[in-house]
């Protein structure tokens, strides 16, 4: 292994397409060594696609992606020794224990449990006491944490998830981000899939997905979410939720709006300072009868970025 | 007998055991009319046994559950008729039509031919999705789905619809989409009961009540929780509630070795 090599995933131009749908519209990305890396988007953005050729279950149409300096379609053997894959769905025999689930997927990568144990011990040691208990009777989470072993277990140098954390609840959800990040911390190259905006938080870098292409170009969570271009507003103080939608949509410089939480968030057609918008939103509203309403300037999210990045092409009203 | 009652939905000490597993642990609680109830719990926390309780698809072990009046043990038949369902797993049939599919439903609520033709055009209309009628379901995007499939849960004009998951995997635009559907069904006075994964939706509830091992360990609106709570968000009183204490140093603690008893009936 070279120093000078930081590059564990490739993907350059990557087309793929089911009949008439461009599963995949030309993506290009690049995953450094000991990365963490988010595909973030909903479901049919391509996501899936895009890590099932990484894993060489697919082929693409056009287009080339290398892992760890092998190519998916010329060295696809090598690449399955070397990539762990959890894949969207529950991927694990449900009437096989969790051992034996353990162990089925050591022997088939020529290895044993034993042989891996170090690195699967910080997640396997929380189900090891239920290693008995057949996999399809475990909980959510304790499934996620079986899976992960299974895909951990014979030492992968690229761990590709697929929407580890969907249909699991919110603990789970950061127990299994702790989880991966310890991982990172250790030297694995990660990439991982997901809808959960709010997650992205937790990447090296992000990718927004959505209909076959890239939102954007990767980069780290925190300068994706600075790189709203309209001036963000966050409003509060209404009983009448719906009434302020419509309201805020009614001001004449709206671009887009939007629940957020508690919160209702306004972006502005305007090149103005969020805090003059916000002081002209909120005066419109107290005019309005809105007399409790508070508007005030925001921190953008990849959430708003998302949304506004989504409605960019048409420069269509968001509803 | 009032044509509706004061609760659209009800349970007193509500209980179900599976053998020596209770997963539903006396819960009491009233959903007033045309409220949306965010109904939230960790997985394995018993929701999904509740919600089959309430929608009359399997009986309690003990305490009485009520959905626009009606006795959920005694009348579970009258129940199904009262509500809609709709879920992430099942909504539509994806080799049908969307006409096909409300044609479909409105049959089974017993509508009559012209009535679902009429309800049918003022829903597309509604939806924006005219165009659509004949397009198969399976073929629709993700978020359309979601959001054809809640329109025809509330086909029949039902007093309660359950939501179980709605938005699960859907684009932040159409989240946002679906959950303005979910205002106005409740404007016009349709009860939701709806679960999530996404804390963010649990501030657009008017009160939520969140599930810990069987019991409710929360109930009140996001902001009452949040000041109860002490906490910025609900999904951090969520967390609070649901996480298992020294969980990281001391390895499986209480909610983690349920089974998932709740889920694995249905599947």
């Amino acid at each position: 292994m070279t120093t000078d090599s930081p590059r564990t995933i490739e993907v350059r131009d990557l087309e793929k397409r089911y009949g008439d749908t461009a599963a995949l519209a030309g993506i290009s990305l690049d995953v450094a060594a000991g990365g963490l890396f988010g595909l973030i988007g909903a479901d049919g953005a391509g996501k899936s696609t895009l890590l099932r050729i990484l894993v060489t279950a697919i082929l693409p149409d056009a287009g080339s992606a290398r892992l760890d300096g092998l190519d998916v379609v010329a060295d696809y053997r090598e690449i399955r020794r070397r990539v762990g894959y959890m894949p969207g769905r529950f991927s694990l025999y449900p009437d096989l224990s969790v051992e034996e689930n353990l162990d089925f997927f050591a022997s088939v990568f020529g290895t044993t449990v034993a042989a891996g144990y170090e690195l699967i011990a910080p997640i396997y040691s929380q189900i090891e006491p239920f290693r008995t208990r057949r996999a399809g009777a475990l909980s959510g989470g304790m499934k996620q944490k079986l899976a992960l072993s299974c895909a951990l277990v014979h030492r992968p140098r690229v761990l590709v998830l697929d929407e580890p954390s969907t249909g699991v609840d919110a603990v789970s959800r950061v127990e299994l981000w702790d989880m991966l990040e310890r991982l990172r911390d250790d030297g694995l190259t990660t990439i991982v899939s997901t809808p959960y905006m709010d997650e992205a938080a937790r990447c090296d870098r992000v990718a927004l997905i959505q209909g076959g292409r890239l939102l954007g170009p990767p980069d780290a969570p925190a300068s994706v979410a600075a790189s709203l271009e309209s001036p963000l507003v966050a409003v509060r103080g209404a009983a009448d939720r719906a009434g302020l939608l419509r309201a805020l949509r009614d001001l004449p410089h709206a671009r887009h709006v939007y629940a957020f939480g508690e919160w209702v968030h306004y972006t502005d057609r305007r090149d103005a300072p969020a805090a003059t918008v916000a002081a002209q939103v909120e005066r419109s509203l107290h005019a309005g009868g809105f007399a409790g309403a508070e508007a005030t300037p925001a921190r953008p999210t990849i959430e708003d970025v998302f949304m506004e990045r989504m409605a960019a092409p048409a420069g269509a009203e968001t509803a | 007998m009032s044509d509706r009652a004061a609760s659209a939905v009800e349970a007193r000490e509500l209980t179900r055991a599976f053998g020596d597993f209770v997963a539903v642990d006396r819960i009491s609680f009233d959903v007033a009319p045309g409220e949306v109830f965010g109904f939230l719990g960790a997985n394995g926390a018993g929701k999904t046994t509740a919600i089959r309780m309430l929608t009359g698809l399997l009986a309690p072990t003990s305490g009485r559950g009520a959905v626009a009046g009606i006795d959920v043990a005694t009348r579970p038949d009258d129940v199904k008729r009262r509500i809609g369902y709709m879920s992430q797993r099942f909504a539509l049939y994806d080799d049908l039509t969307v006409a096909e599919n409300v044609a479909f439903f409105g049959a089974v609520y017993g509508l009559s031919r012209p009535e679902v033709a009429r309800r049918r055009d003022r829903t597309l209309r509604r939806l924006g999705a005219e165009d659509l009628a004949g397009a198969r379901v399976g073929r629709l995007p993700l978020g359309w789905r979601q959001k054809l499939a809640f329109a025809v849960a509330l086909l029949h004009e039902p007093e309660v619809v359950f939501l179980d998951e709605p938005t699960g995997g859907v684009d932040p635009v159409t989240r946002r989409q679906f959950w303005e559907m979910i205002y106005e069904a409740a404007a016009s006075g349709t009860t939701v009961f709806v679960t999530t994964h996404y804390m963010d939706e649990a501030e657009y509830c008017d009160r939520v009540s969140i599930m810990v091992a069987g019991r409710i360990a929360a109930l009140g609106t996001p902001t009452a929780l949040k000041q109860q709570f002490d906490a910025p968000t609900i999904d951090e009183v969520f967390l609070r509630l649901a996480r298992p204490v020294g969980l990281d140093a001391q390895g499986p603690a209480g909610a983690v070795d349920r089974p998932a008893a709740d889920t694995g009936a249905t599947r």
